[in-house]
C-alpha cells in the first residue's frame, strides 16, 4: 500500500511537488527561527549574567532600587562578606565587582585635555590567580591590540574609544568622576591594551580596570556595589532561589536599606519575562506554524481535490468505499509531510549549526537601547530543533488534507454518472 | 447725581495707579538684587556641606570672583579635597587636580554632573547670564517668608538654550535680596529649590551668608552654603584667570 501510494507520489508530481515544497518550506522556517531565538536568547542571558547581573547578585537593597546603581549605596566590609560567603556557599565562585562612570579625558603634551569622552568602568578581579573574571567576561578574546593589565595603574578601554581619539597603548588617560563619597575623582591609568565586545552597551567607552585600583580611586577601601555569584553547573533558576532565600533569610534587614540584600539573574532587568518568553517561544511557533500551514495545505488539499474530483469520481463509480480513499489520501498526506519534514528539518538545522558556528554581524541594528543584546547574532541548535518543524510540518499536512478530504464524504454515488457525463 | 456714579469707578482706578506706583516693576526689583548680589570683583571663603545618604561632608574653598565671567576656586579642605582648583571662563570650565598634575576641561553631558556630590551641577555654576536678559520677568504677589514681606517675581525664559525654563524668585521687599527661588523645567517639573538665609550687612551692600540649594530629584536634605568671608571690589591679579593659575 504504502509503496503504490509512493509510487503515485513520484510519478504524478502535480499532486505532490506544490505541497512538499510548502511543508519543506514551512519546516526549515520553524527550524531556524527556533535556533536563531534559542541562540539569542542565550546569549543576552550569558551576557547579562557575566557583565550584569551574575547567576545571583548581592548588593544593598538601595542600590538595588536606585536606577542609576550609585557607588554611594554600595556594600561596606566587603571582604568579610565575601569570606561568609565563601564558607555558607563553597560551590558558588563570589566575585567583587564595582561600576563607574565618569570622563575619560586625554591630555595633550602641555598635561591640557586634549579629547575626551564618557566612560563607563567596570572593575573587577583581575589580578588574583584564581580568578576566573577575564575569562568569564570574553576579555582575553576580545583584545584587539596590548594585553590584559598586569599591574596595578593599568586599564583596558573600547577599542572604539582609542581609535575615535587616537589613543596609543602605553599612553596614560585620566578618568574623572566621584568617589563614593561625592568628592572629585581624578586618577591616571596607562592603557595596556584596547578591547571589543561586539556589543553596543559594552563598546560605549568602556574601561576594564582591577578592583583593587577602582577601590583606591574612587575611594571604597573594603566596598564594592556588588558581588556577583556564579553557580559551578551554570544557571539553574531553582538552585539559584534556594541561595538566594538562604542568603537573604541570614543577612537581609528589611528597615536598613543598607543591609546586603541578594537577587538571582531573573530577578533583575527584566530578565524572568525574557526567560518565560524563551520556554513559551517554541510552543508559541509550533501552534502558528501549525494553524498557518494547516490553512495553507487545506487549502492545497482543496485544490487537489477539485483536480482529483474525476478521479475520486472514476474510484467511488468503481466500488472503493469512501473511507478507503479517504485513508489513502491520509497516506498519501503523511508520506508527503514526511518527505518535506525531512527535507526541511534537514536544511534547517543545516542553516542553524553554519549561523551557530559563523554569527551574523547585525550590530548596526540594535543601536541605543539598555538591555544587554550581542551584536553578533549566534543561533543555537538544541535537541528540540531535530522535532519543532518535523512534527508540526506532519501534522499540518495531515490536517489540512484531513479537512479538503472530507469533501469525499458528500459524493453521492448516484450523481456519480451526471458527474462523470458517461 | 449723575457723577455721583462715577466715584467708585475712579477711585478703582486710582486705587491700581496707586498700587502700580507703590510696587516696583519685575527689572527695578531684579535690579537692585543684582546691586546686592554682583560686585566687580569679590573674594569669599565659603564652606559647604553635602548631606549624603550615609555621611555629610564638609568642604571649604575661597573664591575669587569678577563680574560674571571669570571665576576661581581653590578648595581647602579636607585633604582629599584640598589643592583642586577651578577656573571658569566665560562659557568654560577646567578643573586641576593635583594628585594626577592634569587639567580637565568639563564640557558637554558632564557639564550637568553634580559638582563634588553636591545638590548643584556644573552647569548651575556655568549660567552668568543676566536674569533680566533671558527671562520675562513679572511681580505675581506678595508674600510672608520668615516673618518678612517679599515680592514673589515670575521669570520665564525668552531664550531657548535656558536650563530652567521658569524660575519664580522670592525678593525681600526692604532689603532687595532672594530669600527663596524655586526652579522649573518646562513641564513644571520643580528641579531645584534654594532658601538663603543670614542676610547681613557687608560693605553698604545686604547679602545672604547662608544658603541651602536642594535638588528635587534627589533624596536627602539638600547642600548647605556658608559664607565664612567676603571681601568686595579687592584688587585680584590678572594672573589668577589663566590656567597657569591652577597648576600654582
Amino acid at each position: 500500500m504504502i509503496r503504490f501510494l509512493f509510487k503515485g507520489i513520484l510519478r504524478d508530481k502535480n499532486r505532490s511537488v506544490l505541497p512538499i515544497i510548502v511543508v519543506t518550506l514551512g519546516v526549515i522556517l520553524t527550524v531556524f527561527l527556533s535556533t536563531w531565538i534559542k541562540g539569542i536568547f542565550t546569549d543576552m542571558i550569558d551576557i547579562n549574567a557575566n557583565f550584569s547581573t551574575g547567576h545571583v547578585k548581592v548588593a544593598t537593597a538601595a542600590y538595588f532600587e536606585s536606577t542609576n546603581a550609585a557607588n554611594d549605596l554600595a556594600l561596606l566590609d566587603v571582604d568579610e562578606l565575601v569570606t561568609n560567603l565563601k564558607t555558607d556557599f563553597p560551590t558558588v565562585d563570589w566575585n567583587k565587582r564595582i561600576n563607574f562612570g565618569g570622563l575619560l579625558d586625554v591630555a595633550d603634551e602641555n598635561g591640557e585635555t586634549r579629547a575626551q569622552g564618557p566612560a563607563a568602568g567596570q572593575a573587577v578581579d583581575l589580578f588574583s590567580p584564581d580568578s576566573k573574571e577575564a575569562e568569564r567576561m570574553n576579555i582575553i578574546n576580545s583584545i584587539v591590540k596590548g594585553q590584559l593589565p598586569s599591574h596595578a595603574g593599568e586599564a583596558l578601554i573600547s577599542d572604539d574609544f582609542a581609535e575615535r581619539f587616537n589613543v596609543a597603548v602605553g599612553e596614560e588617560v585620566t578618568l574623572f568622576g566621584s568617589t563614593m563619597y561625592g568628592s572629585m575623582m581624578f586618577y591616571n591609568f596607562v592603557v595596556s591594551g584596547t578591547v571589543r565586545f561586539g556589543n553596543q552597551l559594552l563598546d560605549r567607552g568602556a574601561i576594564i580596570v582591577d578592583i583593587t585600583d577602582a577601590q583606591i580611586a574612587l575611594d571604597m577601601e573594603n566596598a564594592a556595589g556588588e558581588i556577583f555569584g556564579f553557580l559551578q553547573e551554570g544557571y539553574d533558576t531553582e538552585i539559584a532561589e534556594e541561595v538566594k532565600v538562604a542568603f537573604n533569610a541570614k543577612y537581609y534587614n528589611e528597615k536598613d536599606e543598607f543591609s546586603p540584600k541578594m537577587e538571582q539573574l531573573n530577578d533583575q532587568n527584566g530578565l524572568s519575562e525574557y526567560l518565560v518568553l524563551i520556554d513559551s517561544m517554541s510552543g508559541i511557533m509550533s501552534f502558528i506554524f501549525i494553524f498557518a500551514m494547516s490553512i495553507v495545505l487545506w487549502n492545497t488539499g482543496l485544490l487537489g481535490g477539485l483536480r482529483r474530483y474525476t478521479e475520486f469520481g472514476i474510484r467511488l463509480a468503481l466500488g472503493e468505499e469512501k473511507k478507503h480513499i479517504y485513508r489513502s489520501l491520509i497516506y498519501e498526506a503523511i508520506l508527503i509531510g514526511l518527505i518535506g519534514s525531512i527535507i526541511g528539518s534537514a536544511i534547517g538545522l543545516g542553516l542553524g549549526y553554519w549561523v551557530q558556528n559563523h554569527g551574523l554581524q547585525l550590530g548596526a541594528s540594535i543601536q541605543g537601547g539598555s538591555m544587554m543584546m550581542p551584536t553578533v547574532f549566534r543561533t543555537m541548535v538544541t535537541p528540540e530543533a531535530f522535532y519543532i518543524g518535523f512534527i508540526p510540518g506532519l501534522l499540518a499536512m495531515v490536517i489540512g488534507n484531513a479537512l479538503s478530504g472530507v469533501a469525499i464524504y458528500k459524493r453521492q454515488t448516484a450523481q456519480l454518472f451526471k458527474e462523470l457525463e458517461v | 447725581m449723575k457723577n455721583k456714579k462715577y466715584i467708585p469707578s475712579l477711585f478703582i482706578v486710582l486705587m491700581l495707579v496707586v498700587q502700580a506706583f507703590a510696587q516696583p516693576t519685575a527689572k527695578a526689583i531684579l535690579d537692585k538684587v543684582d546691586k546686592n548680589m554682583s560686585a566687580d570683583n569679590m573674594i569669599s571663603e565659603s564652606s559647604m556641606t553635602v548631606h549624603g545618604k550615609r555621611n555629610s561632608r564638609t568642604m571649604t574653598s575661597k573664591t575669587y570672583k569678577v563680574g560674571d565671567k571669570q571665576s576661581f576656586t581653590e578648595y581647602l579642605s579636607p585633604a582629599r579635597e584640598q589643592g583642586t582648583k577651578m577656573l571658569k571662563l566665560e562659557d568654560k570650565l577646567w578643573i586641576y587636580a593635583p594628585s594626577t598634575d592634569r587639567t580637565i576641561q568639563i564640557s558637554g553631558h558632564m557639564l550637568r554632573q553634580s559638582v563634588m556630590g553636591s545638590d548643584m551641577s556644573y552647569e548651575d555654576m556655568m549660567d552668568d547670564r543676566k536674569l533680566t536678559d533671558i527671562y520675562d520677568a513679572v511681580v505675581i504677589a506678595e508674600e510672608m517668608i520668615d516673618e518678612r514681606n517679599t515680592y514673589k517675581v515670575e521669570m520665564i525664559a525668552n531664550v531657548v538654550d535656558v536650563t530652567y525654563y521658569k524660575r519664580v524668585v522670592w525678593v525681600d521687599s526692604e532689603r532687595f535680596v532672594p530669600l527663596k527661588e524655586e526652579l522649573f523645567a518646562k513641564s513644571g517639573q520643580l528641579l531645584k529649590q534654594t532658601t538663603l538665609k543670614e542676610v547681613k550687612k557687608i560693605d553698604g551692600r545686604w547679602f545672604p551668608t547662608s544658603m541651602v540649594y536642594k535638588d528635587m530629584m534627589k533624596q536627602g536634605k539638600g547642600t548647605e552654603f556658608n559664607i565664612i568671608s567676603v571681601k568686595f571690589n579687592q584688587d585680584i591679579p590678572k594672573y589668577i584667570f589663566t590656567k597657569a593659575a591652577l597648576k600654582q
